[in-house]
């Protein structure tokens, strides 16, 4: 066999890859579009962050908002609701963690589990740790704070689990204000 | 399967015997792969891969696009503007749909062209035709389906149109019509029902489609002079073909890699171009379009559904002969499937004995002239109903139904053909000269 | 031989002697230069938000665009407006809420509202739903080279009034070259110096009509930049593809083939 017969099959090998390689990539660029097309779409997206007006939640309130087709519990709580749920041991609690990704790594602290630095504002997902049902509030259960008649887990007045089979607090969405009276989730 | 002599996939190793012995599947997929291919195909076989391409195309974007569309009266059509603004790449894959059904078309019709010109319809291809034909109806049902789905006024009347031609059928057409409908008009019944079967019958085609591979692998393919495979021996059918694979399958990827390319261009820069924009407009029962057309695919046939008004001669004996059975309404409707009819008929209408349009030189003519009648009805049936183009359909549709059922059965007759050549090799070898025997490159 | 058929096909339908069929009273809907236009044109952001101002202002008294989300203002490629403005724009509109059983502000994640008061149409799809071009003869290739001429329509028709109007069974019908028929029953929406813009853009009629128009294609069809880009790079794609198969095509029939004597 002479060289450029050697040379003529390393290129025929080439182009052989290279179109095969040029057809899988066409095909692996066909799938895409059509497993991504599954994921939430626009509108759905667009949801998933919603601005909420609480003006209108007055001291001792709490009113329940609809976010990603769930409850979400925003209440403003009384200078007792506060003070009792600051005098809590957090190395006593059931789940020592705030579960609360706008100040991820922190402990149950009432402090890491409100909005503001004052603890006026409470602002958690209506659904029980256990297995999702939404727990009453304004104070029900032996904790004053939220009850879960499913299985019987109660909340504190930070949300935090005392008694009952929810294994953690509950959660708190990713929120902040925008100004005094706006509040946006998401 | 019986047809012409090649190796067949013999299991070696254990787990292939194991394998082979209780499911034969890997000979199955090996003798439809390297089926021996007539070597002189020329690039108008490659319109079956396309044709291929297309219903996996159509299938899995429809797939896909069932799962934001929905199939209610008062939602459909704002289901489809999802698809466009929310869905992600949802307007890709709505567009791809809609012009995958005009490719789709394109392709079949190309592909029927070529069959009755080189004669691929005739002994012992039949079944082969009449289960294409039966695809192509089915396509045009799946099609026409499909385009009522969006819910825009071009769906809503094309549907009430469509289905008002079942009502033509004496006695109990009015019946059927309601019966198709679920109720007196187009309306929700009608859309749900057939966004039912849009989904079902591509399954149906493609189980038909499996039927025409496996009738044309057990005849062997056509080719462009009409000759068949020399089967005497292994080694004479070698002379002959060529396995599908590398060789065609390469080939026709390459006729579908330019076709796509072209396709699309148009579904990216120009994707509403076949398209009507009264589409474009929500269904409304109570306002009709000023100018109904349907898709373009089906204007040949639609022609020729409108050319025989009560006027005509034909219609005006047809009815005195059934005592006003057959009124106008009703004969068009008998020439639109008549039109399908007899190309499905045309392994019994030619007569000839030399199989490709290629060696007979009166056919070509008439043939030609059938394609440009094909294209002067697809432009008749887009003009509105009224002279000069009710003339003209007219003289299309009696060619349409003269070329097969007259001129089919006596050019066999009295054309006088030319000398096909011996064998595919010798063909073959006329055009690309005799392969030295000397070894090549390899 | 039937490559050459199929040519001569295609030449003897070209010379239908197709003067026979003129196509008669076709309205006059002028080419206007729109940069969204070819292959690689895109949407004028300062040109959309003059048309959305234009609609807001005007169109809106009448017409809906229940199809288009409000959110969508803020698309990139589109109109472009802050998310803030969005949201103030939004509140502008009244929606019905279910949940509230009762009407309230409307949010970015509402669409805009529908509008039935005049029996007016819808606008969302207008600039998809009329074609400004057509022909010659109904074969509809001037398409090719125009485009479909939507966004053309909707400009000349708002530029196209002759100021003749007529009375029928008590309505008032008003002259436009570019309405099929040539009598609308719209008046004339636009009049010079109806709107003022921010930027002090010319507000004459021609000039609104075709920002209006614009915004009204983008409502149409809000994606046409990603749709033209991912068309660009298949084609770019597949052409690759190919050659490549070409190429290769060649190469495995090389050894059958001879040299080619016909």
């Amino acid at each position: 066999m002479s060289h450029a017969e050697e040379h003529e099959g390393t290129r025929r090998d080439f182009l052989y890859y290279a179109t095969a390689g040029a057809g899988a990539v066409t095909a692996g660029a066909a799938v895409w579009p059509l497993v991504n097309q599954m994921n939430p779409s626009a509108d759905v997206q667009a949801l998933s962050s919603i601005f909420v007006d609480i003006s209108g939640v007055d001291v001792g309130t709490q009113i329940s908002v609809m976010f990603l087709g769930k409850p979400v519990f925003i209440r403003r709580r009384t200078q007792e609701e506060i003070d009792e749920a600051r005098a809590v041991d957090v190395d006593t609690l059931i789940d020592t963690t705030s579960e609360n990704p706008n100040k991820p790594g922190s402990d149950a602290a009432d402090e890491n589990r409100t909005l503001d630095e004052a603890g006026e504002w409470l602002v958690m997902m209506g659904v029980c740790t256990h297995l999702g049902c939404v727990p009453l509030g304004d104070g029900a259960g032996d904790f004053n704070g939220w009850f879960c008649p499913c299985h019987g887990s109660h909340y504190d007045t930070a949300g935090r689990i005392r008694k009952g089979p929810a294994p953690q607090n509950l959660h708190i969405p990713v929120a902040e204000f925008t100004d005094e009276t706006t509040l946006k989730l998401g | 399967m019986s047809g012409i002599p090649h190796d067949h996939y013999e299991p070696k190793t254990g787990a292939e015997k194991w394998l082979h012995s209780r499911l034969p599947i890997v000979g199955l997929v090996y003798d439809t792969i390297m089926i021996p291919t007539p070597k002189n195909l020329n690039w108008w076989w490659i319109w079956g891969i396309v044709l291929a391409f297309c219903l996996a195309l159509q299938i899995v974007t429809g797939i896909v696009l069932v799962m934001h569309y929905t199939p209610h009266v008062d939602l459909a059509f704002a289901s489809v503007e999802h698809i466009m603004r929310n869905v992600n790449g949802g307007f890709m894959i709505r567009y791809l749909h809609a012009n995958g059904a005009s490719l789709f078309f394109v392709a079949v019709y190309i592909h029927i062209f070529r069959g009755l010109f080189y004669g691929s319809y005739k002994a012992p291809r039949e079944i082969t035709w009449i289960v294409g034909m039966l695809i192509f109806l089915l396509m045009m049902g799946t099609g026409f389906m499909g385009y009522v789905l969006p819910w825009g006024q071009m769906s809503f009347w094309g549907a009430t149109v469509i289905t008002g031609l079942f009502g033509a059928i004496p006695f109990i057409g009015e019946p059927i019509q309601t019966w198709l409908l679920g109720g007196p008009a187009v309306g929700n019944a009608t859309l749900n029902r057939f966004f039912s079967l849009h989904y079902l019958l591509p399954f149906v085609i493609a189980g038909l489609v499996i039927v025409h591979i496996w009738a044309f692998h057990t005849t062997g393919n056509n080719n462009p002079t009409g000759v068949e495979v020399r089967r005497g021996s292994k080694a004479e059918a070698e002379k002959d073909t060529l396995p599908f694979w590398p060789y065609f399958v390469i080939k026709d990827f390459l006729g579908l890699a330019i076709v796509l390319v072209i396709f699309w261009a148009i579904v990216g820069f120009m994707p509403n171009y076949l398209g009507h924009p009264d589409n474009y407009i929500e269904a409304n029962p109570l306002v009709t379009p000023a100018h109904i057309v349907p898709e373009w695919y089906f204007l040949p046939f639609y022609a020729i559904l409108r050319a025989f008004t009560s006027e005509v001669w034909v219609v005006q004996i047809a009815s005195f002969v059934t005592g006003g059975i057959v009124d106008a309404k009703f004969f068009g409707v008998l020439a639109m499937f008549g039109a399908i009819a007899v190309m499905a008929l045309a392994p019994w209408l030619d007569t000839s004995r030399v199989r490709s349009g290629k060696y007979r030189p009166q056919f070509k003519w008439w043939f030609l002239l059938l394609i440009i009648d094909f294209f002067a009805l697809m432009w008749l049936g887009a003009m509105p109903a009224e002279e000069p183009y009710a003339s003209f359909s007219l003289i299309g549709s009696a060619y349409w139904f003269g070329y097969f059922l007259v001129i089919l059965p006596l050019l066999g007759v009295i054309e006088k053909p030319e000398a096909t050549p011996a064998t595919i090799e010798e063909d073959f070898n006329a055009h690309y000269g005799k392969k030295s025997e000397a070894t090549p490159a390899e | 031989m039937f490559k050459k058929l199929v040519t001569g096909a295609a030449l003897a339908l070209a010379l239908v002697p197709a003067a026979a069929f003129a196509a008669g009273g076709e309205a006059h809907v002028e080419d206007f230069a729109f940069s969204f236009e070819g292959p690689f044109g895109s949407y004028d952001q300062n040109q959309l938000q003059r048309g959305l101002q234009i609609y807001t202002e005007v169109c809106a008294a009448c017409h809906g665009l229940k199809q288009v989300p409000i959110r969508t203002l803020s698309d990139e490629g589109g109109v472009g407006l802050p998310e803030d403005q969005v949201r103030a724009y939004a509140a502008n509109f009244e929606v019905f809420d279910a949940e509230l059983d009762d009407f309230r502000p409307a949010t970015p994640t509402d669409h805009f509202p529908e509008n039935n008061g005049v029996g007016a149409p819808d606008l969302s799809l207008m600039a998809k739903a009329r074609a400004g071009f057509h022909g010659p003869y109904g074969l509809g290739t001037n398409q090719l080279f125009k485009g479909m001429g939507g966004a053309e329509y909707i400009a000349s028709l708002l530029d196209g009034y002759t100021g003749e109007t007529k009375e029928e069974a008590g309505t008032t019908f008003y002259e436009n070259h570019a309405f099929p028929g040539g009598w609308i029953s719209m008046a004339p929406p636009l009049s010079d110096e109806q709107v003022e813009f921010a930027d002090g853009h010319a507000n004459d009629v021609h000039h609104m009509a075709q920002d209006v128009a614009a915004f009204l294609m983008w409502t149409a069809e809000p994606k046409m930049m990603a749709r033209k880009q991912a068309g660009f790079v298949g084609v770019l794609f597949l052409t690759v593809l190919s050659v490549l198969l070409y190429l290769t095509n060649k190469r495995i029939w090389a050894p059958h083939k001879g040299k080619k004597t016909a």
